[in-house]
């Protein structure tokens, strides 16, 4: 059992997941807002590995891979900090990204760096099912990496069981059709029947729904139909602003939970 | 991992083993490596598309407006002087005389029709050169639909008069404002559209790039260049063949489209030409096969140009419709079998064929022709060849840079 599975096996309701990306807003910035996450109180960390093309991406993330990229982030820079810092967090760390630049650096590599730097699981949304499951879901298991996967309220109950079959981390459910951060007006009776028809599948994964949550009653929302919610682009936002980056990020957990 | 998913059952891909296979790869490159949020569309489109463009009522109406309303045939035009110059007979593939003034309105209005039997309203697209975003546009003045088109506030700069046309015609052009502000970044801002406007919306892609089926979609409809050179080059010179087709590429689709019917008849040489900008080693350029890697680009496994890190490079050409790191995975297929031979031109030489064109034979190419063109000083003919070069636009929309190179001569 890998971290993430020890939480989400330990704690089933309420899960805050927070994401960030790596390098960002200083490229030695991750292990600090790692760390300052686990102390106050974040249940999972979100990492995103810079991609010069995001294109699930909104406009927060977007800008703060651009800048991270600038920075001089990169996956074998990434996977250095995450391993320097991995006997101080308990925290389970989670690698999110695009596959070219993991392709680039060598699937097997990369799994195989991402066990020796206490990782804990995946979620690579460019990768389509049939492809995990003939050349990846393997390379997960050797490096015991827990597979995370993406469902919107257009995928097929169908798709979402056979996700779910694959998975071993928690099925991330998009909230509504849109890239992240998107600041769209969204039908919440669409949403909730959404939401309810997961629910009604009895998944054998947690559930945790993420993409426009972005302060308490968003998250509180997300919790009531999932075991947590997890925020990206708002809390990129908040690190953006001037001030202690400590403190900012104890500022902003607090204001969720 | 390079082995591709063989889910299905095994069988030859059709056009003699180059088409695209049941799995939406051509050899090892293709397939649909896109996020959930994009599945359901492509899955809607997978769906549908065969069914639709197989139909007896979607090939007459499709034929039709060919015919009527783009004026094909494009003519096949034999160039006496430009071969005299050259030494060998060169014909000339008029894809310029198309309405709209290039080979994108081939594309646009068999999807247009496409997308209006799938019962999508909304039409966005991505565009480069603007040629495509003219094609997109008229096609959606004709078929009343709603379109927005994005394209690189750079190309939005060097190529107004196109920008203007989308306007006139109804069009809402968005400006790219990330990365290089060129065709890649437009294609990514049409992605996220897609994301966020999954149900009533089509993406009517521009070239033989993105997921798995649009290369083989774009492919289909431009394929009726290569099918009229056939039949037109019987008609005067009693052989359907040519010893050479050339052709631009950047995405891919004229190259594509004037290959087509030629892919399994092993004895015509396909030669595609590449931008190379400031040249191959100047980290100035678009040459995707000589600098570029396998990667992944829009949801595409293909040859791209990237740097260590895997980050997508930005490319460089004069030729806004050329200008992109990517190509589609038609042509990676081509490139990696050698069936056909990727070279590459300078802005140099593509404008010194420009002009060589518009002084011999009183044509002027697009920027983007102009380098299929400058292929001609690089390949050695015999002068009983017959060479065929795609002529995929028309340069009135590159006027100010033929401006430019006439007052400022080197």
């Amino acid at each position: 059992m890998n971290k993430l599975q020890k939480k989400l096996n330990d704690k089933k309701e309420n899960l805050l997941t927070i994401y960030f990306t790596a390098g960002y807003p200083e490229l030695n910035d991750t292990g600090t807002i790692i760390k300052e996450l686990e102390a106050s109180g974040a249940d999972i960390v979100e990492v995103g590995m810079p991609f010069s093309d995001p294109v699930a991406d909104g406009p927060t993330i977007q800008a703060s891979s651009l800048q991270a990229l600038n920075n001089g982030m990169g996956i074998k820079v990434l996977l250095e900090q995450l391993k320097a810092i991995k006997n101080e967090v308990n925290i389970p760390v989670l690698l999110m990204g695009y596959i070219n630049p993991i392709w680039k650096y060598g699937v097997e590599k990369f799994m195989a760096d991402c066990e020796d730097a206490g990782v804990s699981g995946l979620i690579l949304p460019d990768i389509p099912l049939d492809e995990f499951k003939q050349d990846y879901q393997k390379l997960y298991e050797k490096h015991n990496l827990s597979s995370v996967f993406l469902i919107t309220p257009q995928t097929t109950n169908e798709r979402i069981k056979a996700y779910d079959e694959a998975c071993t981390g928690f099925m991330y459910m998009v909230s509504s059709a849109s890239t992240t951060g998107s600041s769209k007006t969204v039908d919440s009776q669409k949403q909730q029947d959404y939401y309810m028809r997961v629910k009604s599948l009895n998944l054998k994964n947690p559930t945790q729904i993420g993409f426009n949550i972005k302060d308490k009653t968003s998250f509180e929302r997300a919790c009531q139909f999932a075991n947590g919610g997890i925020i990206g682009s708002a809390f990129i936002k908040k690190i953006s602003e001037k001030g202690d980056l400590k403190m900012k990020v104890r500022e902003f957990v607090s204001s969720i939970k | 991992m390079n082995e591709r998913n063989n889910n299905a059952e095994p069988h030859t891909p059709p056009l003699g083993g180059w088409g695209v296979d049941s799995n939406g790869y051509y050899g090892e490159f293709g397939g649909a490596f896109i996020p959930e949020m994009l599945q359901p569309n492509i899955d809607e489109l997978k769906a549908c598309y065969k069914e639709i463009i197989d139909s007896y009522e979607f090939k007459q109406e499709f034929i039709s407006l060919l015919k009527d309303y783009v004026g094909r045939p494009s003519a096949l035009y034999y160039a006496k002087r430009l071969s005299e110059h050259y030494g060998t007979k060169v014909y000339l593939k008029r894809e310029d005389l198309n309405h709209t003034g290039s080979h994108k309105v081939n594309n646009t209005v068999g999807q247009i029709l496409l997308a209006k039997k799938m019962g999508k309203t909304r039409i966005i697209a991505e565009t480069g050169a603007g040629q495509h975003g003219v094609a997109t546009a008229t096609v959606c003045a004709l078929m009343n639909m709603k379109c927005i088109v994005y394209m690189g506030s750079v190309d939005i700069e060097r190529q107004m008069p196109n920008v203007r046309r989308m306007e006139m015609l109804g069009a809402k052009v968005i400006p790219a404002e990330s990365g290089n502000k060129t065709l890649k970044d437009a294609t990514n801002e049409a992605l996220r559209d897609w994301i966020n406007n999954p149900e009533d919306t089509y993406y009517l892609i521009g070239s033989v790039v993105g997921p798995h089926p649009y290369p083989e979609i774009v492919a289909k409809f431009q394929s009726v260049i290569s099918e009229e050179i056939g039949w037109q080059l019987d008609e005067k010179i009693g052989r359907t063949s040519p010893d050479y087709i050339i052709a631009c590429v950047g995405g891919g689709s004229n190259a594509a489209g004037a290959f087509y019917h030629y892919l399994d008849d092993e004895k015509v040489k396909l030669v595609a030409v590449e931008a190379s900008g400031m040249g191959v080693d100047s980290g100035e350029t678009a040459a995707t096969m000589a600098c570029g890697g396998v990667g992944f680009i829009h949801g595409s496994k293909t040859m791209l140009m990237q740097n260590d890190d895997g980050q997508i490079i930005e490319p460089y050409s004069i030729s806004a419709g050329l200008d992109y790191p990517g190509i589609g995975p038609f042509h990676s297929n081509l490139f990696k079998t050698g069936r056909a031979q990727y070279i590459d031109a300078t802005d140099r030489e593509a404008l010194d064929a420009a002009f060589l064109l518009t002084r011999t034979e009183g044509i002027i190419p697009a920027l983007e022709s102009a380098h299929a063109l400058a292929a001609l000083e690089k390949l050695k003919f015999n002068p009983d060849d017959v060479v065929v070069v795609n002529i995929s636009g028309r340069g009135d929309k590159d006027m100010d840079a033929y401006i430019n190179e006439m007052n400022n001569p080197s």
